[in-house]
């Protein structure tokens, strides 16, 4: 299989995968979280099993319409999501909803409306530092066009993972951010390995090799590698899925889609597209040269 | 076979053995010398998201009469300094956060996260009002005060201590006023109202008619504490309850060795000789960042053993490289020492520039976050850092070892030939 000759097929279907998600983006936008909307998640615990009817009636009743709904979660757990509650207005929903008996808080967490908002601005700001440093990293160490490129691999896992976010309505919180952040380091870390490989092989270049050849070498040198390297990865996540927990598991997933997502972008575009950049390169120039 | 470097080797296997019992097991823990500090795993500081607690961002407000400035938040974070001593728990944070916000972290399982958050927004703002709404005295002219209950009566109170000028005050006021009433105002609500029998030259007075000792001690911290200076309302809270927390801690803890012993077998099975030595040096990895964590007062949080467990996966990484490396090398007809040399040197640069990038991204979490997220961070950058050392060098000796001890000389054990 020469990877750089089939790269139109791979970048076909990274937009097949790119684009539902894209589109579920733009119409439907992310189920975000109070982390960015404002909002109360309170989690408990009855002693006792309590019909979840009576939950919500006993919310209703505060004049709460919960906004999202009330999520009964395996036995007697209870997951209460209402708009922003002043410390009062929490007081009095707790003491309500210990008329229906004893109960254990499990979580309470409130989020003032100004700190999503700053939430979503520091996010913004830290994906764009995080690439900005990225690009200046890979240009001092390799050159440009690859730093674009890795670049352009890295917006692809992300547009992945924010699209079936998005797609399949799971929750946005700052974990999330957090994931988005970790699979960048993961995916660069993938695509830098291949240059590597690049570079190396540049500088013993035998005469007449095409670049494709080349390009489609160094990833096959390094697809051992790179597979073991996702598997391990994907190993630890998928444990974490299955086992760690509710608390983190959103967080887990995307870290996962990201990661093959990413293994996926470092062979598969990464290093495409850079052979298109260089072979454009070549042509304008050849261009300018008649000229 | 050489037995010196064999003899190294049994000991160093040994030597980790025996660290790995003293960091994880919890055999010594009858010990009296020992059982003080081992297993070193458990002086991992858990994050309040493991172990219960809550986080709250508290933000100052202007107000007509008040507004915020950098004086009146210093005074506001030093009530609420005092305010968050009175719980007794171990290192809570509190740091200012922009202008007007101050973060406030209390861990711990027993204190109850919803009555903490309510007490430290109180402003408990404390008066002396005579008849005529003349302020006499307020809550920054306290000495002290201190709850007690009446052993014979049963009737509990608050006592309060004026200070010297205070004092002065309040006997000023008791004298002019006797046969009158003095109000005492918290927060603008009348909590009592006494008629002056005689003036009170002593700088003392009680506030009376509390339902428990509990609900006094309330009172009594945040009289001592002082009035906030500011408005403050709560901007975050997140509070988890210990029953969640220790939840999160087991299930991570389980998930964590299946995917741990996952890796180590498929390193193992893929990589035979090397992969047992990268599994080896994997365990010797997990004890060094353990080390770290405990101290550099590392807090752990769930996010975190996330990363921990991602970073184990950087550190096979490194093995993975240079194995691949190595295998090439031996194809190409190198001897071993001279395979293993050259596979490291050439796989040192892929790791040092990929591992740089992710770091880059690990730090910008660093600064962008808060709490768990930033333990993340921290957690990943130290699993990264600590990676590639143990990957270059202890990986890169051990393999040496066991190649120059020759307990195996067929390069097929180490890789070659394998796929």
């Amino acid at each position: 299989m020469h990877f750089i000759k089939l790269r139109r097929i791979w970048y076909a279907v990274s937009l097949a995968v790119i684009l539902p998600g894209l589109i579920s983006l733009m119409v439907r936008g992310l189920n975000l979280g109070i982390d960015f909307t404002g909002g109360n998640i309170l989690e408990i615990r009855y002693e006792q099993e309590v019909p979840v009817e009576k939950v919500r009636e006993v919310v209703a009743a505060q004049g709460l319409e919960a906004s999202r709904g009330i999520q009964k979660s395996g036995g007697a757990t209870y997951l209460i999501r209402t708009r922003h509650l002043a410390q009062e207005e929490q007081d009095k929903l707790m003491a309500a909803l210990g008329s229906l008996g004893r109960y254990q808080v499990l979580r309470n967490e409130a989020v003032g409306p100004t700190i999503g908002r700053e939430l979503t601005q520091k996010a913004l700001l830290a994906l764009a530092i995080a690439s900005v440093l990225m690009v200046i990293y890979i240009t001092v160490r390799f050159e440009f066009k690859q730093a674009v490129a890795a670049i352009i691999a890295l917006l692809h896992d992300a547009l992945v993972v924010t699209g079936v976010f998005s797609l399949f309505r799971l929750e946005v919180d700052s974990a999330f951010v957090a994931a988005i952040l970790t699979i960048l380091g993961y995916s660069i870390n993938d695509t830098i390995v291949i240059f590597d490989r690049i570079r190396e092989n540049m500088l013993s270049r035998k005469k007449g090799e095409s670049l494709e050849d080349l390009v489609n070498a160094s990833i096959w040198q390094t697809l051992t590698r790179s597979i073991n390297t996702v598997l391990t990865v994907v190993f630890v996540l998928v444990a974490l899925y299955f086992l760690g927990g509710s608390t983190i598991r959103n967080f887990v997933l995307a870290i996962l889609i990201g990661v093959i997502s990413g293994a996926y972008s470092s062979i598969c575009n990464a290093s495409p597209l850079w052979v298109d950049f260089k072979l454009l390169e070549r042509r304008s120039g050849t261009r300018e040269a008649r000229a | 076979m050489k037995w010196e470097k064999l003899l190294i080797l049994a000991l160093v296997v040994l030597l980790v053995g025996l660290a790995a019992a003293a960091s994880f097991a919890p055999i010594w823990e009858q010990s009296p010398f020992l059982g003080k500090y081992l297993p070193l795993i458990k002086h991992v500081n858990l994050g309040l998201d493991l172990q219960g607690g809550v986080h709250v961002v508290l933000e100052a407000k202007d107000t007509p009469e008040v507004k915020v400035t950098d004086e009146s938040m210093k005074q506001l974070k030093a009530v609420i300094e005092r305010r968050v001593n009175q719980f007794g728990v171990a290192e809570p944070v509190i740091q200012q956060q922009g202008k007007n916000r101050l973060i406030v972290e209390i861990a711990g399982g027993n204190i109850d996260p919803e009555e903490a958050v309510r007490s430290l927004i109180k402003t408990a703002y404390l008066e002396f009002k005579t008849e005529d709404g003349q302020t006499v005295v307020t809550g920054a002219d306290l000495k002290d005060a201190i709850e007690s209950k009446d052993a014979v009566s049963g009737e509990v109170r608050v006592d309060l201590t004026f200070n010297p000028a205070g004092a002065k005050k309040f006997a000023d006021a008791t004298a002019a006023n006797v046969g009158r009433r003095i109000g005492i105002y918290l927060d603008g609500e009348l909590i009592q109202n006494p008629v002056v029998k005689e003036p009170i030259p002593n700088g003392k007075a009680q506030i009376t008619g509390y339902q428990s000792l509990e609900e006094a001690h309330t009172v009594a911290v945040l009289l001592r504490s002082g009035a906030l200076p500011v408005k403050v309302e709560v901007a975050e809270k997140r509070a988890v309850g210990p029953a969640l927390g220790s939840d999160s801690l087991d299930k991570s803890k389980r998930a964590g060795i299946v995917g741990v012993v996952a890796i180590l077998i498929f390193m193992a099975v893929y990589y035979r000789l090397p992969g047992l030595v990268a599994d080896f040096a994997l365990l010797i990895y997990a004890l060094i960042v353990l080390a770290i964590y405990v101290a550099m007062h590392v807090t752990m949080t769930l996010p975190g053993i996330a990363a921990f467990l991602l970073s184990l996966g950087i550190a096979v990484d490194a093995n993975v490289l240079i194995f691949e490396r190595l295998k090439e090398e031996l194809l190409v007809g190198k001897s071993l020492r001279a395979a293993i040399d050259a596979g490291f040197k050439r796989a040192f640069v892929a790791i040092f520039d990929s591992n740089a990038t992710t770091l880059i991204a690990a730090i910008v979490l660093y600064f962008f976050g808060t709490g768990p997220i930033r333990g993340f961070a921290v957690t990943l950058s130290i699993g990264i850092l600590t990676s590639m050392f143990t990957a270059i060098t202890v990986t890169r000796w051990l393999l040496h070892l066991v190649a120059g001890s020759g307990l195996v000389k067929n390069i097929k054990a180490y890789g070659a030939g394998v796929m």
